[in-house]
């Protein structure tokens, strides 16, 4: 008895727990100890992640070269090539900071997974063409030793894009090298397919090669595994700070401008207010339909309106659904992914007669981007009409289910924003595709991959695909835009 | 911070009691067996030593530029002698067999050998081409589309035939009449789409693609797609459930979740 409060006495002291514990633990407890013992010798080891202080495994690096803000299809892609390109090996060290680690807000796996290259603006065809190009051959650029080969489920059933009347010409104007499409006349396009009601459209643009569908979600999930396996550091957290410095420079015509460095980013972590500062040399911006908001984090756009320093990145969040119905007297298996000259999409899902599609809607019908919630009246209202006007089989249908995703909408333009700021110098952009991101993806990555690396694009020129223009004013319009 | 390569196991073999150091862990693994065993241990060095690494990833690259090489185009034979010759040495090189307009079929021997007499045949359009078993790919197809004139196609068995390939087979829509692509891995439902194209066609072979989800379906389906074509395939039947409590409906297939 006496010795029994000797040791409860004892047992207040650190010293104390563990005898206390000792005794009164029994053997049950002791598997579950062991292994709690090897964790923690494990972890002391060189190559574990043991902080004598407190654990830090959920934490980024305190300093890592590169920072990509968005772990979406264009940050994966930007990781990848950033360590394919790098010289020597292993030389640069890339962390991918992104806040949703399950993705469902974003907008590559929300994606309908259409890849074309009917485009008018060239570059947007070369990036089209090199990105299939990447996905006809992606088991040899993302193959993981002993990991099965990626399926990506690609369709290669092409695009038919009709115009009308006012839309013909601006078609025929559509950039035809390396491209493989044939215009159709309205009864050559009955004939091909005879569940089309050809009234309003004076001209189609069927493209028969490298074109189609794909599933975005596999092509995520092989870049993210070829990225783990090539040394690229994840992170479950979220940009809350960019701490930069400014020097104040001359232009060579007597200018004075203020250049912004980035050198710190926070990393706030999820569900808790514990933030990382990580050192950098260089931030890219692949936040996708958030891309505006980090921005503004980093000084873009704080100005007075007019100059560069007060223009701000035109990339905001812009909601669009899509549905996907059942109708089995629908078009067969043939259905390219047919695109309306009122904006109306939509194309054939898997065996068993089911459609995805959706549309675009003006600027006065913009929904609200606060949530990801599905407006069903918007389907009878402006999307069915269209639909069954065009194939008369859809006029009885039934909308299995529906779901909503963001554009990263580049309201300048709708063309993406590549490359570096002109004032934050360190911070490189990859967003604003408008709905075109998810198919220009590998091509975008390697560009941007290219001028941090080597300082300037090499293989395709983006040049007009810069912030500048922005400043400047010049429009790259692209005119087909779904 | 995480590592991003988690080779901690490699800590616990060292500190079994068996094993002493390298030497004897592979004393733990046998050398020889079957093919299985051989792997794991080329994965198993390759997770430990750099070159390992190094030499199984140029193993695969060889085997990859292997079939490039072989689908390599023959440029100096097409500026030579043409299209036609230049496709019909394209095949006949993989061990396929070509068969000109008005001639008998031409054949590799056993050991890969051929005779040249074709070569002077440059006017004379290739009819027919059986490249089975051939490794053909996407990038050989190029000088099988050269040949303008061809009515029949055989590919079965392919192993690099892929639903890009059929994709590719547009430019032949108006002379080819016969298509096989039975037990071709790579095919599948997606591919098979985009046969439309191929009006011409009255004879389709696609039995056999493991590829292919639903078989019975993709048939029916393809049967619509292409009216006046017969198409061999897998019976309609096969795929449906028909039970005491399951009656036959009507060929939607299931839908996507």
């Amino acid at each position: 008895m006496l010795r029994r409060t000797l040791l409860l006495g004892l047992c207040r002291g650190p010293l104390g727990r563990g005898l206390g514990t000792h005794r009164g633990g029994s053997i049950l407890d002791r598997d579950g100890k062991m292994s709690e013992i090897k964790k923690k010798i494990q972890s002391i080891l060189p190559g574990g992640d043991w902080n004598p202080l407190y654990d830090t495994s959920h934490l980024p690096p305190e300093s890592s070269d590169v920072v990509i803000v968005g772990g979406g299809v264009l940050g994966l892609s930007v990781a990848y090539w950033l360590k394919k390109l790098e010289k020597p090996r292993g030389a640069i060290r890339v962390l991918v900071v992104e806040r949703d680690h399950t993705y469902s807000r974003a907008s590559t796996v929300l994606s309908v997974g259409g890849i074309r290259q009917q485009f008018s603006v060239p570059e947007n065809v070369q990036l089209s063409l090199f990105s299939i190009d990447f996905l006809r051959n992606i088991n040899e650029y993302l193959a993981v030793a002993d990991d099965p080969p990626l399926d990506i489920q690609f369709n290669p059933s092409g695009y038919l894009l009709l115009a009308s009347e006012k839309g013909a010409a601006i078609m025929e104007n559509n950039v035809k090298e390396g491209a493989k499409v044939c215009l159709m006349s309205p009864e050559q396009l009955r004939n091909k397919f005879p569940w089309i009601n050809t009234e309003g459209v004076a001209l189609a643009s069927y493209g028969m090669e490298h074109e189609g569908w794909f599933d975005p979600w596999c092509l995520l999930q092989g870049l993210r595994r070829k990225v783990q396996s090539m040394g690229v550091l994840f992170c479950r957290g979220e940009v809350t700070r960019f701490m930069s410095s400014s020097n104040l420079m001359k232009t060579a015509s007597g200018e004075e401008v203020n250049l912004k460095r980035i050198h710190e980013v926070h990393v706030k972590i999820d569900q808790s207010l514990e933030y990382q500062p990580v050192e950098c040399a260089i931030v890219i911006n692949a936040a996708g339909a958030w891309s505006g908001q980090v921005a503004e984090l980093a000084g873009i756009g704080k100005g007075p309106p007019g100059t560069l320093q007060g223009t701000k990145l035109p990339v905001e969040l812009r909601k669009r659904y899509v549905y996907l119905w059942h109708c089995p007297q629908g078009p067969g298996l043939e259905t390219p992914f047919v695109i309306d000259p009122s904006g109306t999409y939509f194309r054939r899902e898997g065996l068993g007669h089911n459609y995805l599609g959706g549309c675009s809607p003006t600027e006065e019908e913009e929904p609200d981007p606060g949530n990801l919630e599905v407006d069903h009246d918007f389907f009878q209202d402006r999307v069915w009409p269209p639909l069954a006007q065009r194939v008369p089989a859809f006029e009885t249908l039934k909308v299995r289910s529906a779901w909503a995703g963001y554009y990263d909408y580049n309201t300048f333009d709708q063309n993406g924003v590549v490359g570096p700021h002109p004032l934050v110098i360190n911070m490189y952009f990859a967003t604003g595709f408008s709905g075109h991101g998810l198919q220009q993806a590998p091509a975008v990555g390697r560009a941007v991959a290219e001028m941090v690396l080597e300082g300037h694009f090499q293989t395709i020129n983006l040049s007009s695909f810069l912030f500048s223009r922005f400043y400047s004013g010049e429009k790259v319009q692209e005119h087909n835009i779904i | 911070m995480a590592a991003p390569k988690a080779s901690l196991h490699l800590v616990a073999p060292v500190w079994n009691g068996g094993t002493r150091g390298i030497g004897g862990l592979s004393r733990v693994v046998a050398p020889e067996g079957n093919q299985k065993k051989g792997k794991s241990l080329l994965q198993f060095l390759a997770d430990r030593f750099y070159d390992v690494e190094a030499l199984r990833d140029h193993l695969l690259r060889k085997r990859v530029s292997k079939v490039h090489q072989k689908n390599r185009p023959f440029n100096h034979i097409n500026r030579r002698y043409g299209p036609y010759v230049a496709g019909a040495y394209f095949i006949l090189k993989q061990g396929g067999a070509v068969r000109f307009q008005g001639r008998e079929w031409i054949r590799p021997n056993q050991r890969g050998h051929f005779s040249l007499d074709f070569l002077k045949l440059q006017a004379v359009p290739v009819e027919a081409v059986d490249a089975s078993g051939c490794a053909i790919n996407y990038q050989g197809l190029d000088s099988l589309l050269a040949l303008k004139e061809l009515q029949s196609l055989w590919l079965q068995r392919c192993p690099h035939v892929d639903d890009w390939c059929l994709s590719r087979l547009h430019p032949l829509a108006s002379s080819l009449q016969e298509l096989s692509l039975a037990g071709c891995p790579l095919v599948s439902e997606r591919g098979l789409a985009c046969l439309h194209h191929l009006w011409n066609l009255r004879r389709l072979d696609i039995s056999d693609l493991p590829a292919v989800s639903s078989p019975g379906l993709t048939r029916i389906l393809v049967e619509e797609m292409l009216p006046s074509c017969e198409v061999l395939g897998a019976d309609w039947a096969q795929g449906l459930k028909l039970g005491p409590e399951e009656q036959p409906r009507d060929t939607a297939g299931p839908i996507p979740a």
